[in-house]
C-alpha cells in the first residue's frame, strides 16, 4: 500500500506553497477583486514559466509530461491561495479537451503555446439557467463556423480560444468545436466572484473546427468533466483548508467574555466539524487522483465521490468561518469573502453538488461490483 | 500512488492466507458452541500456531509482527466469518496497558494467557458520575496493609459478568483536584464483593453491566503505576479504546451498499426509490463519507507501510461513522414506509438489521467517547484550540460541586 505522494512530489508542494505565499498572499487576491483587470497577468506568467500550465502536456507539444499527481498538488495550492488566474479553465478544461479529441495539428498548434502559458484557453459549455442538456443547446454549426450565444464562460474575455459545446443532429447531441475567440463579440459578466472574470460569449457565423468526431460531443464532454472534476476538487479541498486556518487564527486571537472565543465548545466543534469534513474530502481526492492519473475504469466515481465531498467541505468551511469572525467576517475589509465566494463559484462552475451526487449514483448504478 | 503490497508484505498475506483457509473453524466444528466457547477455540488455535496477537513479543503469546503486519492479518481474517469479539478489550486494551505499565513478571503471567483466549477481561472505567468527565468517578479504594479495599459501582462494563480480570480505575486520594487523586489496579472478577447486574439498553439487549464493589480487596501488587499516577496510565487504554471503536467495532450492520440496494429494490411513485433525486443526494453523501473513511485509512496504512506513525486524521473515524450508520438505518425505514415499523425477524426487511441497527446505533455516538467529546479531542489535539475553561480545576475533588 502506497496511498501517498512522493517524496518529488511532496516537495512540489512546499515550492509551490512558497512560491504563491510570496506571490499571491491574499492581498493579490483583494487587488483584482477592488481592480479592474481580469485576473493577475504577474502571476499567471510567474505560474507559466514554472510550468504549471505544463505538467501534463507531453514533452513532444512542449510540456513536462509529468503526471496528474504532480497536477493535483499544484491545484490544492492554487486553491489554498484563491489565486487569481485563468488556471482551472485553461489546463483543466481547455488543455485536457486538446489531448482527448484533438488531432495532431490541432495539438501542435495550441499545446505549445498552452504549456508556455501565451495561450489561455476556455471550455464554453452553459447558455444560461440550468443544467446544460444537448436537447436545450442553441448554439449550432453554421456555414463558416458556428453561432450562438454561450454564458457564462469561465475566463471567456481573456481566452485565445475556446473548446465549445455545440448542437448536433447525430450521435448523442453534441459535438465539441474548437474555436479561435480572436474577433469574436465578447462581453465580461460580473458574477460572484470577481476575482474569477466570466463572459457572455456571441458566436455569428464565426470560424470553427471540429475538435472529435460529430455526435461524439456529450460523451466527451462528460469524461472531460470527470477528469477536471478531481482538478477542481483539489482546488477546493485548498481552499477548504486554508479558510479552516483563517477561522482558527481568528478564533485564537479574539476574546469575548474574557477568553478566546476558540476556547468555546461552539466554536471548537464548528472547527472540528470542518476538519472533518475537509479530511474526508482530501481522502476522496487521494483516490480521485490516483483514478485520473491511471485513467482507471473507475474514474467517474470517484472523480464525483471527491467532487461531492470536496464542494461539501469548501461550503462549509467558506461560511462557518465568516461565522467564526462575526461581524468582521461580512465587511469588505477583511479576507472571508474570498472563500466564500471562491467556494461556490467552484461548486457551481462544472456543475452543482446535486448534479455530482446525481452523477454519483449513476456511475454506482453502471457499477455491477457495487451490488 | 498504488494498492499494492511490497513483496514482502505479499508472502506474509500469503502465508496468512494459507493458514487460515486450512484452519478456520467449519461450521460443523462450531456447532452447538454459545459466542464464548467458540471465541475460544478459534483463539487457542490461532494461538497454538502462532498467530494470535500477533504484533504483541513472542515471549508474551504473540509473534513480533509490524504494524502493516497487523493489519494484513484483520484483512485477511477478516474476509472469513471468524468468532472472537469477546476478547477485543483484553487484547485490545487491557493488555496494552499491561505491556506499558505493568511488572515483567506480571506481564509472563497474564499476557500469554490473554493472547491464547484462555482468559477474558474486561474494563472498569465509567462511573454513574463519571462518563465524559471520566476522572470524576467515585469509587474509593483505601488502603489496607498490602492491600486496597475497594467500594463503589462501575457501569457500562462489557462482558463483565463473563469475564476473569478487569482494569479498574479508583480514587485513592479525594483531598486532591480529581486527576491527581485516582489510581489503576487489575483485579480478579470473581473476588468477593464483586456484585454484577446486566443493564438491558433500548435495544432490548444486555450487553453492558453495572458492577458494585463491596469491601473488594486487591493487592497493592496489582496496582499498575504509582499511586495517584491512575489518570495517566487510563489515557494508555482510552488511546487503545478510540483505535479499536474507530476500526469500525461499534454501530455494525448497515453499510451503504444495503441502503443503496434497498433503494433500488423499492418504490416511491411507482418509480424505483434510487430514482428519487432527494434519495440520490443522500445516498452520495453517505458514500462519500463512507469511501473518505476507507481512503483516510489507505493513508495510515500506507503510513505504516512506510514505517511512519499514521497522523491525527484517523481519529474521525467514530465520529463519522457512527452517525452516518444511524442516519442510514433511519433513511432505510423510510424507505420500507409501514413495513419500517416492523422489527420482528421473522417479517421484517433483512431479518429487522434496519431497525436493530436504528436501536443500536445511539450507543455508537456514545461509546468510547461520546461526539461531543471526540469534537473536543479533536479540536484540542489536532487543530491546537485551548481547552474549554473547567471550574473543577485545582480544587480539592471532595469540594467539587456535584448534581445529579
Amino acid at each position: 500500500m502506497n496511498f501517498e505522494f512522493s517524496d518529488e512530489q511532496n516537495l512540489l508542494r512546499e515550492q509551490a506553497l512558497g512560491f504563491l505565499q510570496e506571490h499571491c498572499p491574499y492581498s493579490a487576491v483583494r487587488a483584482i477583486l477592488d481592480g479592474d483587470a481580469a485576473y493577475d497577468e504577474g502571476l499567471w506568467k510567474q505560474i507559466a514559466e514554472l510550468g504549471w500550465t505544463a505538467v501534463v502536456i507531453p514533452e513532444a507539444h512542449g510540456g513536462l509530461g509529468l503526471s496528474y499527481l504532480e497536477l493535483s498538488v499544484i491545484a490544492e495550492e492554487l486553491g489554498r491561495a484563491v489565486a487569481p488566474v485563468p488556471f482551472s479553465s485553461s489546463v483543466y478544461l481547455a488543455t485536457e479537451a486538446v489531448l482527448m479529441a484533438g488531432t495532431e495539428a490541432q495539438k501542435e498548434r495550441w499545446l505549445p503555446r498552452l504549456a508556455t502559458g501565451e495561450a489561455i484557453g476556455t471550455f464554453a459549455l452553459g447558455e444560461g439557467p440550468g443544467q446544460p442538456r444537448p436537447q436545450n443547446l442553441t448554439t449550432g454549426a453554421t456555414a463558416n463556423g458556428i453561432s450562438g450565444v454561450k454564458i457564462p464562460v469561465p475566463d471567456g474575455d481573456v481566452a485565445d480560444f475556446a473548446v465549445v459545446v455545440a448542437r448536433s443532429d447525430t450521435g448523442d447531441g453534441a459535438s465539441l468545436v474548437l474555436a479561435d475567440l480572436d474577433g469574436v463579440t465578447r462581453e465580461t459578466v460580473g458574477t460572484l466572484d470577481p476575482t474569477r472574470s466570466h463572459a457572455r460569449i456571441t458566436f455569428d457565423d464565426d470560424a470553427a473546427e471540429p475538435l472529435g468526431a460529430d455526435g461524439e460531443g456529450w460523451a466527451t464532454t462528460q469524461r472531460l468533466l470527470d477528469r477536471a472534476a478531481v482538478l477542481f476538487a483539489w482546488e477546493q479541498v485548498g481552499g477548504a483548508n486554508a479558510a479552516l486556518e483563517m477561522a482558527k487564527a481568528y478564533a485564537l486571537e479574539r476574546y469575548a467574555f474574557g477568553r478566546p472565543i476558540a476556547s468555546y465548545q461552539a466554536i471548537k466543534h464548528k472547527l472540528a466539524q470542518a476538519y472533518v469534513k475537509n479530511t474526508l474530502a482530501r481522502a476522496n481526492c487521494y483516490y480521485g487522483a490516483w483514478a485520473l492519473d491511471t485513467d482507471a475504469d473507475e474514474l467517474p466515481t470517484a472523480a464525483a465521490t471527491a467532487r461531492v465531498s470536496a464542494t461539501q467541505a469548501y461550503y462549509y468551511a467558506s461560511k462557518e468561518n465568516i461565522q467564526t469572525h462575526g461581524g468582521m467576517g461580512f465587511t469588505w475589509e477583511f479576507d472571508c469573502q474570498f472563500h466564500y465566494r471562491r467556494a461556490k463559484l467552484l461548486s457551481v462552475n462544472i456543475g452543482s453538488e446535486a448534479t455530482w451526487q446525481n452523477k454519483l449514483i449513476g456511475a454506482l448504478e453502471a457499477d455491477a461490483s457495487v451490488a | 500512488m498504488d494498492f499494492n503490497d511490497t513483496p514482502e508484505e505479499a508472502a506474509f498475506r500469503a502465508e496468512a492466507r494459507e493458514w487460515l483457509q486450512a484452519n478456520v473453524p467449519t461450521r460443523d466444528e462450531l456447532e452447538g458452541l454459545d459466542e464464548i466457547e467458540a471465541s475460544k477455540l478459534w483463539q487457542k488455535r490461532k494461538y497454538d500456531a502462532g498467530w494470535a496477537c500477533i504484533r504483541w513479543p513472542e515471549e508474551y503469546g504473540g509473534r513480533g509482527a509490524s504494524p502493516i503486519e497487523q493489519v494484513i492479518w484483520n484483512q485477511e481474517e477478516g474476509r472469513f466469518s471468524t468468532p472472537g469479539g469477546v476478547f477485543g478489550i483484553g487484547q485490545g486494551m487491557a493488555a496494552p496497558t499491561l505491556m506499558a505499565w505493568a511488572s515483567e513478571e506480571h506481564k509472563r503471567e497474564h499476557l500469554p494467557p490473554l493472547a491464547s483466549g484462555e482468559h477474558i477481561w474486561c474494563q472498569l472505567f465509567s462511573e454513574p458520575a463519571g462518563g465524559s468527565d471520566l476522572a470524576a468517578l467515585r469509587t474509593r479504594a483505601d488502603k489496607d496493609g498490602d492491600e486496597w479495599v475497594i467500594n463503589g459501582q462501575k457501569i457500562w462494563t462489557s462482558g463483565a459478568h463473563y469475564s476473569d480480570y478487569g482494569i479498574i480505575v479508583v480514587r485513592t486520594d479525594p483531598t486532591v483536584p480529581k486527576h491527581k487523586g485516582l489510581s489503576y489496579f487489575f483485579l480478579d472478577m470473581k473476588s468477593p464483593g464483586v456484585e454484577i447486574r446486566p443493564i438491558k439498553q433500548i435495544s432490548g439487549g444486555a450487553n453492558f453491566n453495572e458492577v458494585y464493589f463491596n469491601d473488594v480487596r486487591v493487592p497493592d501488587d496489582q496496582r499498575l503505576g504509582a499511586v495517584g499516577q491512575g489518570w495517566q496510565v487510563a489515557l494508555t487504554t482510552l488511546m487503545n479504546e478510540r483505535l479499536a471503536i474507530g476500526a469500525g467495532g461499534m454501530g455494525g450492520g448497515v453499510g451503504f451498499r444495503q441502503v443503496f440496494n434497498l433503494a433500488r429494490k423499492l418504490e416511491i411513485d411507482g418509480e424505483p426509490a434510487i430514482n428519487d433525486r432527494n434519495v440520490r443526494a443522500k445516498l452520495a453523501t453517505w458514500y462519500a463519507q463512507e469511501t473518505g473513511l476507507k481512503y483516510t485509512g489507505y493513508r495510515a496504512l500506507s503510513a505504516l507501510s512506510r514505517g511512519d506513525t499514521p497522523g491525527p486524521e484517523n481519529s474521525i473515524g467514530k465520529l463519522v461513522a457512527a452517525s452516518k450508520t444511524q442516519d442510514m438505518a433511519s433513511f432505510a425505514m423510510d424507505l420500507l414506509e409501514l413495513s419500517g415499523a416492523i422489527s420482528d425477524p421473522a417479517h421484517a426487511e433483512a431479518h429487522g438489521m434496519y431497525q436493530a441497527t436504528f436501536m443500536g446505533a445511539p450507543g455508537g455516538r456514545i461509546a468510547g467517547g461520546s461526539d461531543e467529546i471526540m469534537l473536543n479531542i479533536l479540536s484540542e489535539r489536532v487543530l491546537g484550540l485551548p481547552q474549554d475553561v473547567r471550574v473543577d480545576k485545582g480544587i480539592p475533588f471532595n469540594e467539587v460541586p456535584t448534581g445529579r
